[in-house]
């Protein structure tokens, strides 16, 4: 009997031991950047919350740590949403529906128009600022307002929107359109009456997803000005600051109470980003058509 | 049967021409396309931003100077514009970050592909999703109120500002980037492949690493690249973290400052249009355009060849 | 008219009574008029002819079907006739089309002008994802017709027969449907736009046989008021529901690459089915290949 071979016995201990460990070494790894991840997450907190309160929601900043809030940032932020979501998603949908339903790709022009889309989704944001300063601060002279920035941020999210879009209108079949069509619609028709509505969850969410991104941007907004005492409510055309800028405005004090108080802004920070994304995970899941 | 065939001729009530000319349809494809031209306008302004005050800028300072200069002391007197700090700067968070993104992504990518079981991969894409939503100014804070003290605690000594520390988050910030396309580019390896793989008895790790990962290199690389040309590019993280010493050193410990973070920091103050100061942002800026532009370039064409392989 | 005796030799698998029955020329109408003139109509797609120099007639009220074995060019031929070719790019047509005598692909027509008049019903049936009643109502709407839209809805729908079915519950999404009744939705939103002529792209061939059998009761009925055009690979089908018959074939080049589609043999149903002209015909219909 044990002249029969063990030809279905278990591998070699060689092997089994290289295969747990890599297994290992994959989950230690993951596990590292959640980890960070989780400290930052339980710090932010541990230093922030005791510093939550209606003071830091509707209070200027001030030079005490105790007295000083964020409610011109917090304004801004919600201003610059609001002007984004007049100027980007327009624009982006727009240009998506040129993409998608009129060029042809063939041409040249289109295709060079897909790769700078492409390029400047890479663009350091930084460059947008650079870009935000010489145009619209100094040389339109419109200086350092909130629609300089709401401009700047337009154009860094642009090509967010734009992808999203363009997927979200490829996502229709195509029979949906040769329908229309073969009744007799004109290309405008079959796209306003057919396309377009059937697009509209895919192209909210990916809205909602770029503004997520606009509403935490800093490095632009520091060259375009938001200037970091604002104590004012900010107005269109006029002086303004945004959430993130005051959080770093606050980090960037001496003083530790300002740090715990910066902690205090990324929590109502990341609330806002938490209850964006939400939303557009649970508009994704309610209005996705399953083709 | 009797059959005679007439052909109908033209009946004068039926037209086949539109109306009007429908030029309503003209005007709404103009539109649109104006809204693409709003992109091409972007690159344009971000190029003569860019370019005509550093043409300016270069027509005062010569390029050698600028860019073989050890001493990057714009404010003072005298005035030295050598970049190579700003570089060295950017170069050294830059290799730290990598460090820990790249192999931490990549080990991510391979066991969201490879290993994780459809529960698992549930949890962990959104949460990696998370990670990529977090705003970097919240990272800068990170780095400089918990990550900072807690080296010095476990002994490396460095500085309160300082490029190690900067670095490692970014790392962590940018392992998303690394999961995400490289995870992509496993996912698009087709199954026969694995298959063929397993059949012969191959094992989980030997069919990853010698059959999928090669199959997916193009991609992988390209993800680098990107992370590498992020992490170029980010501004918050060290503008909190590293410090505002143009020095050059090799040593991540020390202060440093970056060509972002010196865009940023100079461009908070107030600095009279026109100046050398002022030009000094678009001239660092150019050369941090450029340099951005030729790693995305890269970038996108690896995506598109392993896109082109196998879909 | 009577069924040779040669017939049911040749046939196999139809009924030679099926043909008997639908043979209405005897009585109603001494003449056929043509209401399409097609002449050499060649279409590539880039350099490749799909279709090569097609010439015939399609006469008014009638059922006329395009069968053959796939690839022959039936359904690019059929797309010419509502210029639904042109929405692809590489797509090229050469030739004539005349419908009343005017140039189908002439300078100034306009294709959207083209598409009120001739109709189409695809093979997979296409609901936009909108009510039952807004499915119907759409081409209406688009083109701004007159008088209230809920008789045209009704109308079409009773046509279509299917307004008893769904008359209860005109707001219920259309994709609510059996696949019968959305290709009948669908024929219903052609009839709504009050065309002269209806297409249909294998119109049954994603359904079941019953409810394959109400479509072509539909064609009977409706080719009273209308002039009909199907693409079909189902030759009993084509037996059972037109009056004349074409049959495409597929030409293949010299060194093997390049298929095109070519016109082979037109004639009254019949005869194409009992005594065709060409061997090919005679071949495909008994079965022989195809």
């Amino acid at each position: 009997m044990s002249a029969v071979p063990a030809i279905l016995g278990r591998r070699s201990t060689g092997e089994r031991v290289r295969g747990g460990a890599f297994y290992a070494l994959l989950v230690f790894s993951i596990s590292v950047g959640f980890l960070l991840l989780g400290t930052l997450l339980v710090d932010v907190f541990r230093k922030g919350v005791p510093f939550l309160d209606w003071v830091l929601l509707n209070n200027p900043p001030s030079a005490s740590p105790e007295k000083a809030g964020a409610r011109p940032a917090i304004l801004g932020t919600i201003y610059m949403m609001g002007l984004l979501l007049l100027m980007a998603v327009p624009v982006g949908v727009g240009t998506a529906l040129y993409l998608e339903e009129y060029a042809d790709r063939e041409r040249w022009y289109n295709r060079v128009l897909e790769i700078n889309i492409q390029n400047l989704a890479a663009v350091p944001s930084i460059v947008y600022g650079i870009l935000g300063l010489a145009f619209l601060v100094r040389g339109l002279g419109l200086g350092r307002v909130l629609l300089a920035g709401a401009m700047i941020l337009t154009l860094l999210v642009l090509p967010i929107v734009i992808v999203s879009s363009r997927e979200a209108i490829r996502a229709v079949p195509d029979s949906i359109r040769q329908g229309a069509y073969a009744l007799g619609a004109t290309q405008w028709q079959v796209i306003s009456r057919q396309v377009l509505p059937a697009a509209i969850p895919g192209i909210a969410t990916g809205s909602i997803l770029a503004l997520a991104r606009a509403i935490g941007e800093t490095a632009p907004l520091l060259l375009v000005g938001a200037l970091t005492y604002v104590a004012i409510d900010p107005t269109i055309l006029g002086q303004f600051t945004a959430l993130p800028i005051q959080i770093f405005q606050w980090i960037a004090r001496p003083q530790d109470d300002f740090k715990l108080l910066a902690a205090a802004g990324i929590i109502v920070l990341l609330a806002i980003l938490l209850v964006m994304n939400a939303g557009a995970i649970w508009l994704r899941n309610r209005y996705q058509r399953r083709w | 049967m009797a059959t005679r065939e007439a052909a109908l001729g033209p009946r004068p009530e039926i037209r086949l021409r539109a109306e009007s000319r429908r030029w309503s349809e003209d005007v709404v494809k103009g539109v649109l396309a104006l809204c693409a031209l709003v992109s091409v306008a972007t690159t344009l302004g971000i190029v003569i931003a860019l370019l005509e005050p550093s043409i300016e800028f270069f027509s005062e300072i010569s390029a050698v100077d600028f860019f073989s200069g050890t001493t990057w002391a714009p404010l003072f007197v005298p005035s030295s514009f050598g970049v190579l700090p700003l570089l060295a700067g950017t170069l050294n968070v830059t290799a730290v970050a990598c460090l820990v993104a790249m192999p931490l992504g990549l080990a991510a990518a391979i066991f969201l592909s490879e290993y994780a079981k459809p529960r698992v991969r549930q949890v962990l894409k959104p949460s990696l999703e998370v990670l990529a939503g977090i705003p970097t100014v919240v990272f800068g804070f990170f780095a400089l109120t918990f990550f900072t003290p807690l080296l010095q605690d476990v002994g490396i000594d460095v500085n309160v500002f300082n490029a190690l520390s900067a670095g490692i988050v970014m790392g962590v910030m940018l392992i998303p980037t690394v999961a995400s396309i490289s995870e992509d580019a496993m996912a698009s390896v087709p199954r026969e492949l694995r298959d063929g793989a397993y059949a012969l008895g191959g094992s989980r790790l030997q069919v990853s690493t010698r059959i999928v990962v090669p199959a997916a290199i193009s991609g992988i690389v390209a993800s680098f690249v990107l992370a590498i040309s992020r992490a170029i590019g980010e501004t918050m993280i060290v503008l909190i973290a590293a410090g505002g010493i143009a020095q050059l050193t090799a040593d991540s410990r020390e202060p440093m400052q970056t060509m972002t973070a010196f865009i940023a920091a100079t461009g908070i103050g107030d600095v009279p249009t026109g100046s050398i100061e002022y030009k000094t942002i678009f001239a660092v800026g150019l050369t941090l355009f450029v340099i951005t532009l030729v790693m995305n370039v890269f970038a996108i064409r690896l995506v598109r060849k392993y896109r082109e392989i196998y879909e | 008219m009577t069924v040779t005796d040669a017939a049911p030799a040749k046939i196999t698998g139809i009924d030679p009574n099926v043909l008997v029955e639908r043979s209405p020329r005897a009585d109603d109408r001494p003449s056929r008029e043509a209401l399409f003139s097609v002449q050499d109509l060649t279409v590539r797609y880039g350099a490749v002819p799909a279709l090569a120099d097609v010439s015939l007639e399609i006469y008014r009220n009638y059922v006329t079907a395009f069968i053959g074995p796939s690839g022959c060019g039936k359904s690019t031929f059929i797309r010419c006739f509502n210029r639904m070719n042109d929405l692809i790019p590489s797509a090229v047509v050469e030739g004539t089309i005349l419908y009343h005598g005017l140039d189908l692909y002439g300078h100034e027509v306009d294709p959207v002008e083209v598409r009120k008049r001739i109709g189409m019903v695809f093979q997979k049936p296409n609901p936009f994802p909108k009510t039952i009643f807004d499915n119907v109502a759409f081409g209406p709407r688009i083109l701004s017709m007159d008088g209230p839209v809920e008789e045209r809805v009704e109308k079409a729908l009773r046509e279509a027969a299917l307004w008893d079915e769904v008359k209860d519950r005109l707001k219920a999404s259309a994709l609510s449907l059996s696949g019968g009744q959305q290709q009948r939705l669908c024929i219903a939103r052609c009839l709504a736009v009050e065309p002269d002529v209806i297409l249909m792209d294998e119109p049954a061939s994603a359904l079941d046989p019953i409810s394959t059998t109400a479509i072509e009761d539909l064609m009977h009925r409706l080719k009273r008021e209308y002039t009909i055009v199907i693409v079909t690979h189902n030759m009993q089908q084509a037996a059972r529901v037109a009056d004349m018959t074409a049959f495409f074939s597929v030409r293949v080049s010299e060194d093997g690459k390049q298929r095109t589609g070519v016109l082979i043999e037109y004639d009254e149903t019949p005869t194409i089915f009992t005594k065709p002209n060409d061997k090919r015909t005679e071949d495909y219909v008994t079965g022989r290949f195809g």
